[in-house]
């Protein structure tokens, strides 16, 4: 089976400008400041396969900088493909390929010269299931991301305290770091690895489901946390749930059979959804 | 539009739409006999129609409840969420409505003792055109027409016009005699009770706007101006 990496047409693409998207509009508070965010992630007519079966259909997709922006949609529609494209993770899975363009900071991640690994250390995730390294502790496993790119960081016990700081995970293990990172409860290792994802220092943290297995004080902790982050961080979501969707993001895409049906602010798209297909989905009216 | 896939969630919708045109229909009966109970004097048709308010005051906790009960337990979004908040504050509005039906027959009452009154030709226009706007708001609200909406709301001019000419008339009348300034002040009250059932028809007829489009067409004047983020 063909990879990505030997199927996509690696020559050097030309770069021109990104399409401009308007952050979609909300109405301002009084002395809100009208700063629009900028876009630190696009796709443009980004379409993958797995072998012949197409599963994005051509997805052109701003993702605004320090913002959370959530994918919704049924089972099937391309959301955990679609973000597993925008750091490269797509193409490690034998017979999957892609086509179109997606830019980071204006720059092509598929442009030939960009490495893989370093692109994903600024574009980091957190999967469905919390995965922390079984045999590692917590304070390694927070380190893990290093060890593995075979860097160590200046000062790792200040980077190990930082990131499980900002993961809210801090005061509860910070007299056990050297427990075993497996542990720990469901949420706290999803935490962990939430953790894990930002003691790299990413610039965009892609989360892949982080709540479906947590219970619902977890996952309130969890969206709290995102809640956070995404005043510092470019965080996409993908979620079944759209109350979570609802709850944690500022803006929304809508995928439908691998195509994207609608984006806008997360406000607009829960109270007057544009598309039809939008407003059948989220009340529950599909199929 | 499809059907919910969860069917006892249809169900709960289609009950509560049938609870409000229920309490619409009530509302618009009371405006009715209110108005014909100051047209032909009758004292008996006000006593009725003041006791009718029981019954709009038990749907409107009864409506409220439930709208209560359907966002804790469904959390609906998009055209549900428009349409049960939209229905929190109809109730609201034909509840109102009905207590100003109620205003109207406690001032028929106060006017009985008076000598049979000269007629008041504004005040019989404002009371069709009040109770077409409620008429026609509901209708709206059934139908899910926008347009209907819009032309309950301009109709609401020409019910204040009607407001001011009665007003007019009634200060002429209590100028011109003394004795007059106790009927005048009743009259003028049934009025202004009419002139407000015209605003709460238009708050209704807002309320079918926003849930039929989306769009909130009230207070254009003060809204905010678009273009930026609010989180």
């Amino acid at each position: 089976m063909l990879t990505l990496l030997e199927t996509t047409t690696m020559e050097e693409r030309p770069m021109t400008q990104p399409p401009t998207f308007a952050a979609p509009t909300a109405r301002a508070e009084p002395t809100a400041a009208p700063v629009a965010p900028s876009v630190k992630m696009q796709t443009e007519a980004l379409c993958a396969w797995f072998g012949k079966n197409k599963v994005l259909q051509g997805i052109s997709l701003p993702i605004l900088e320090k913002r959370v922006t959530a994918l919704i949609g049924p089972s099937g529609c391309g959301k955990s493909t679609f973000i597993r494209c925008l750091n490269r993770l797509h193409e490690v899975i034998p017979g999957a390929k892609m086509d179109g363009r997606v830019l980071l900071d204006n720059e092509d991640v598929y442009v030939r010269g960009m490495d893989p690994v370093g692109l994903r250390r600024r574009v980091g995730m957190v999967f469905q299931r919390p995965n922390p390294f079984p045999t590692l502790s917590i304070r390694d496993n927070v380190l893990a991301g290093w060890k593995l790119a075979g860097l160590r960081p200046k000062d790792p016990d200040t980077l190990v305290e930082k990131a499980l700081n900002q993961a809210a995970l801090w005061n509860e293990v910070k007299d056990s770091l050297n427990r075993n990172g497996a542990s720990l409860s469901g949420g706290q290792q999803q935490r962990l690895c939430i953790a894990r994802a930002l003691a790299l220092e990413p610039e965009v943290l892609l989360m892949d489901e982080p709540c479906s297995a947590l219970d619902p004080i977890a996952t309130a902790k969890v969206e709290e946390l995102i809640h956070e982050l995404g005043q510092k961080y470019t965080i996409v979501i993908v979620t079944h749930s759209m109350q979570q969707a609802a709850r944690v993001s500022h803006h929304t895409a809508f995928l439908y059979m691998g195509d994207l049906v609608e984006y806008n602010a997360t406000d607009a798209l829960f109270t007057r959804p544009a598309d039809r297909r939008t407003e059948d989905y989220i009340t529950g009216r599909f199929g | 539009m499809a059907m919910h896939t969860d069917r006892e969630f249809e169900n709960e919708l289609a009950k509560l739409r049938e609870k409000i045109l229920l309490m619409g229909a009530k509302v618009e009966t009371m405006v009715a006999t209110s108005v014909r109970a100051f047209n032909e004097q009758n004292n008996d048709l006000a006593h009725r129609t003041i006791e009718f308010d029981h019954d709009i005051n038990r749907l409107e906790v009864e409506i409220d409840g439930f709208c209560l009960s359907i966002l804790a337990r469904r959390q609906p979004v998009a055209s549900d969420l428009r349409f049960i908040t939209t229905s929190l504050k109809l109730v609201t509005d034909l509840e109102r409505i009905g207590d100003l039906a109620v205003n109207i027959s406690e001032r028929v009452l106060d006017l009985s003792s008076d000598p049979p009154r000269r007629s008041w030709p504004d005040i019989l226009k404002m009371a069709e055109t009040v109770q077409s706007m409620v008429r026609d708001a509901l209708d709206a609200f059934v139908a899910g027409d926008s347009a209907k909406a819009q032309w309950v709301i301009e109709r609401d001019r020409s019910v204040d016009a009607n407001y001011s000419q009665v007003f007019h008339e009634v200060l002429l009348l209590m100028m011109d005699d003394r004795s007059a300034v106790q009927r005048g002040m009743g009259v003028q009250s049934i009025a202004k009770y009419l002139e407000r059932i015209g605003d709460h028809a238009t708050n209704l007829a807002e309320m079918v706007v926003f849930l039929t489009n989306g769009t909130d067409i009230r207070h254009p004047e003060s809204q905010a101006i678009e273009g930026t983020e609010t989180h």
